[in-house]
């Protein structure tokens, strides 16, 4: 074996190891590790099998087999941030659907305290014939 | 979620007029006083959207109802809260204006008057309708143009202003509205979006006055983003079926 086969092996062995480590631990959890999982074993199984390599250099027409593995680990490096990119799509969506809804649940509250500090005045907080409130009336309820 | 109905006593008659305000702290409360003053039967429910200066402060005070996100969403995001708390009251009508002074609320009645006998399910206040009172910058005109005619093309009906945040819609529209507006630059998507989905909207000439104080919220980048997003959402919507949106026709 040449010193950057070795180098490779050990690099792709120690990810795939390192990705192992982390959903053991649970902290990856296992929907996200999918990617993780295939490209540590497709790049150790590339790095450990060279007439696999060769084959795929040739048919992409790399002279220096090597640069295959590289080509192969940029793949699912794009495809992971892709993943990324779709997760976060989904977390900033649910996220303002957070927001919203502690909104909505925090005006309900202010509503609710309001009633129970005057009793028999029902909440009316946009009454048009209200003056204008003190500003010093809310400071209560904040 | 749900809330008791005596939580807000709507009537078949309620209008919720909807400001979203951003740092609106110097403008927000003659923007509320004057909606109170010429349209005291509205429910005025002020978004604000994560202030840093006391602009929920100010809009309670001036008799506001206040609608409090616990950060900045952006203007999609707090006008869509606003449609939220409209729907799930069960407004049958919901207007917006902005937080800045720019919509003239003496208008709105004319407009909320025509979602209400039917005329159309959205009704929007276009600034370029007429061509009075507003003159924007040259590459403010040529991005307006843009998105005027990609707009008018994707939908297949004619659109001035598609930009404006003073607009009127019906209960349905709001519910199909709180679900379907994006976070930010909403007005061209949900226009696109409420049109293909089968609401009909009509424009209304209106004029508008210049901010009362402080800087618009598009910069530069700013503008160049929104220019890139919303041209992507154009051709997204056109290239989607009106199954997606769940429609009602």
């Amino acid at each position: 074996m040449s010193q950057v086969e070795v180098i490779a092996l050990g690099a792709t062995l120690g990810l795939l190891a390192l990705v192992i480590v982390l959903i053991r631990r649970s902290r990856l959890e296992e929907g996200y590790s999918l990617l993780w999982m295939l490209a540590g074993i497709v790049l150790v199984l590339l790095a450990a099998w060279r007439g696999l390599l060769r084959i795929i250099s040739d048919g992409l027409g790399i002279f220096y087999p090597p640069t295959a593995l590289f080509v192969v680990g940029f793949g699912f490096v794009i495809l992971i941030l892709l993943q990324f990119s779709v997760v976060i799509s989904r977390l900033s969506r649910e996220n303002v659907d957070l927001v919203h809804r502690i909104a909505l649940l925090e005006w309900k509250l202010d509503q609710v305290t309001r009633s129970d500090e005057q009793p028999g005045q029902g909440p009316a907080p946009c009454d048009p014939d209200m003056p204008p409130a003190h500003p010093n009336e809310d400071a209560g309820n904040d | 979620m749900s809330y008791r109905s005596d939580d807000v006593p709507v009537t078949p008659d309620s209008v919720l007029l909807v400001i979203p305000a951003h740092n609106e702290g110097p403008n927000i409360e003659r923007v509320v006083a004057e909606a109170r003053l010429t349209h005291p039967d509205y429910d005025i429910l002020v978004v604000d959207d994560g202030s840093d200066d006391k602009t929920a402060e100010k809009a309670r005070r001036a008799g506001a109802m206040v609608l409090p996100l616990c950060y900045n969403l952006g203007i999609g995001g707090a006008v869509r809260a606003g449609y939220k708390f409209g729907s799930r009251h069960g407004y049958p009508i919901v207007a917006r204006i902005d937080g800045d002074g720019q919509h003239d609320p003496r208008l709105l009645g004319n407009m909320v008057e025509m979602v209400r006998s039917g005329q159309a399910d959205m009704v929007i206040g276009s600034r370029h309708m007429n061509g009075r009172g507003y003159v924007p910058s040259a590459v403010h005109w040529i991005g307006i143009r843009f998105f005027a005619s990609l707009v008018s093309l994707v939908t297949g009906q004619r659109f001035t202003d598609t930009t404006s945040g003073f607009l009127v819609v019906n209960q349905a529209c709001c519910a199909f509205l709180a679900r379907y507006l994006p976070a930010d630059y909403p007005e061209i998507e949900g226009l696109i979006k409420a049109r293909k989905a089968g609401y009909s909207i009509s424009e209304v000439p209106v004029v508008m006055r210049p901010r009362l104080d402080g800087q618009s919220s598009i910069g530069t980048w700013n503008a160049i983003y929104y220019v890139f997003k919303v041209t992507l959402a154009i051709l997204v919507s056109a290239s989607r079926q009106q199954e997606d949106f769940g429609c009602r026709k």
